[in-house]
């Protein structure tokens, strides 16, 4: 079986979801399931102090009994805010470890502050968290934060949300021939092709949330996203053909053509 | 008479609870939540323990959807 394996355990679907933007939690649920998905994102927040105390939670839809939950850091600009926030979800989950960790830079970008990734990994690694990692696709930044310790590093495909693709294939592709630990390709993803050919460089999974969230119809694009990444994954193993530059091969015999038929005399009386 | 300061919401109390108590006086209890004082965790096997004090800040926190 071609499994993926993060911090030690295996996992059948090299798509990973995030959570956030749906209508309701059952359109989360439905894509979810479409997307088949075992790891899915969700974020930290401050609960709701004396307003409706029924309200319908996360968890009772995509409880951590059937999936493998990754709380995030996303909206942290700090190490210090990173940091307690996953110690929260680490609280909030049982004492689960595995965790995503990003720690952006600049509101309008969201960019990851990739100095300040470095020193809330540092610290994170030491407090017995297993920490898959946003980061840029600076090829350094990645090995540096693999020798730290980090499960998974996770570059940028494009800006979180802004469904440009892949812009920087040459960087990932350096990336993953240095790496040692897996790659995804996290943020950026916007159509089904978009995780093919991340998957086709060799990136070992593909996070994404808004390019499924907002799509018009949320569930189908998970399936389409499924697929994407299978096949994806099964081009990269199987081995493309080399490409040859302006020069064709056909494909079918060249030998044993029929031959011209011999010109009629255009009246047709013989 | 204390206050506490509850996801940035300052809250007044008569006299000096629990975690526990807070989590009842919240209406949050058997949620699955996550709570902080004064930026460090308080584990949910010491939530009885735990004596709140005057200007005490928390954290309340939840799993919402996220990518």
């Amino acid at each position: 079986m071609d499994n993926l394996v993060i911090a030690g355990k295996t996992y059948s679907s090299r798509l990973l979801v995030g959570t956030g933007k749906y209508k309701d939690f059952n359109e989360t649920r439905a894509a979810v399931e479409a997307s088949g998905a075992e790891i899915i994102t969700v974020a930290i927040r401050r609960t709701n102090i004396g307003q409706n105390a029924n309200e319908p939670n996360l968890l009772d839809s995509l409880p951590p009994s059937k999936y493998t939950l990754l709380p995030n850091t996303a909206g942290c600009y700090t190490v210090d805010d990173a940091v307690r926030t996953l110690c929260l979800a680490r609280e909030l989950l049982d004492g689960h470890s595995l965790v995503k960790l990003e720690v952006l830079g600049d509101p309008r970008t969201l960019y990851p502050n990739v100095v300040e990734t470095l020193k809330a990994a540092e610290i994170l690694i030491k407090e017995d968290f297993q920490v898959m990692v946003y980061t840029s696709d600076d090829p350094i930044m990645a090995k540096q934060l693999e020798e730290m310790g980090c499960v998974a590093v996770m570059p940028l495909a494009s800006l979180i949300g802004s469904g440009m693709g892949i812009l920087n294939p040459w960087n990932l592709q350096i990336i993953i021939d240095n790496a040692k630990i897996p790659v995804l390709v996290d943020a950026g993803v916007g159509t089904a092709s978009d995780a093919t050919i991340a998957m086709e460089l060799g990136c070992d999974g593909v996070l994404m949330n808004t390019a499924i969230a907002a799509a018009q119809n949320p569930v189908l694009m998970a399936s389409a996203m499924r697929k994407a990444v299978e096949a994806g994954r099964e081009a990269y193993l199987a081995g493309r053909m080399a490409k040859k530059l302006y020069s064709a091969s056909p494909s079918s015999p060249t030998e044993g053509i029929i031959a011209q038929a011999a010109k009629k005399p255009a009246n047709g009386n013989s | 008479m204390i206050q506490l300061t509850i996801n940035g919401q300052p809250q007044q109390f008569e006299a000096p609870i629990n975690v526990t108590q807070l989590i009842d006086h919240l209406a949050l209890h058997g949620k699955r939540i996550a709570i902080e004082c004064n930026g460090e965790i308080v584990p949910r096997s010491r939530f009885s323990e735990k004596m709140l004090a005057h200007g005490d800040q928390l954290e309340v926190v939840v799993a919402v959807g996220g990518g």
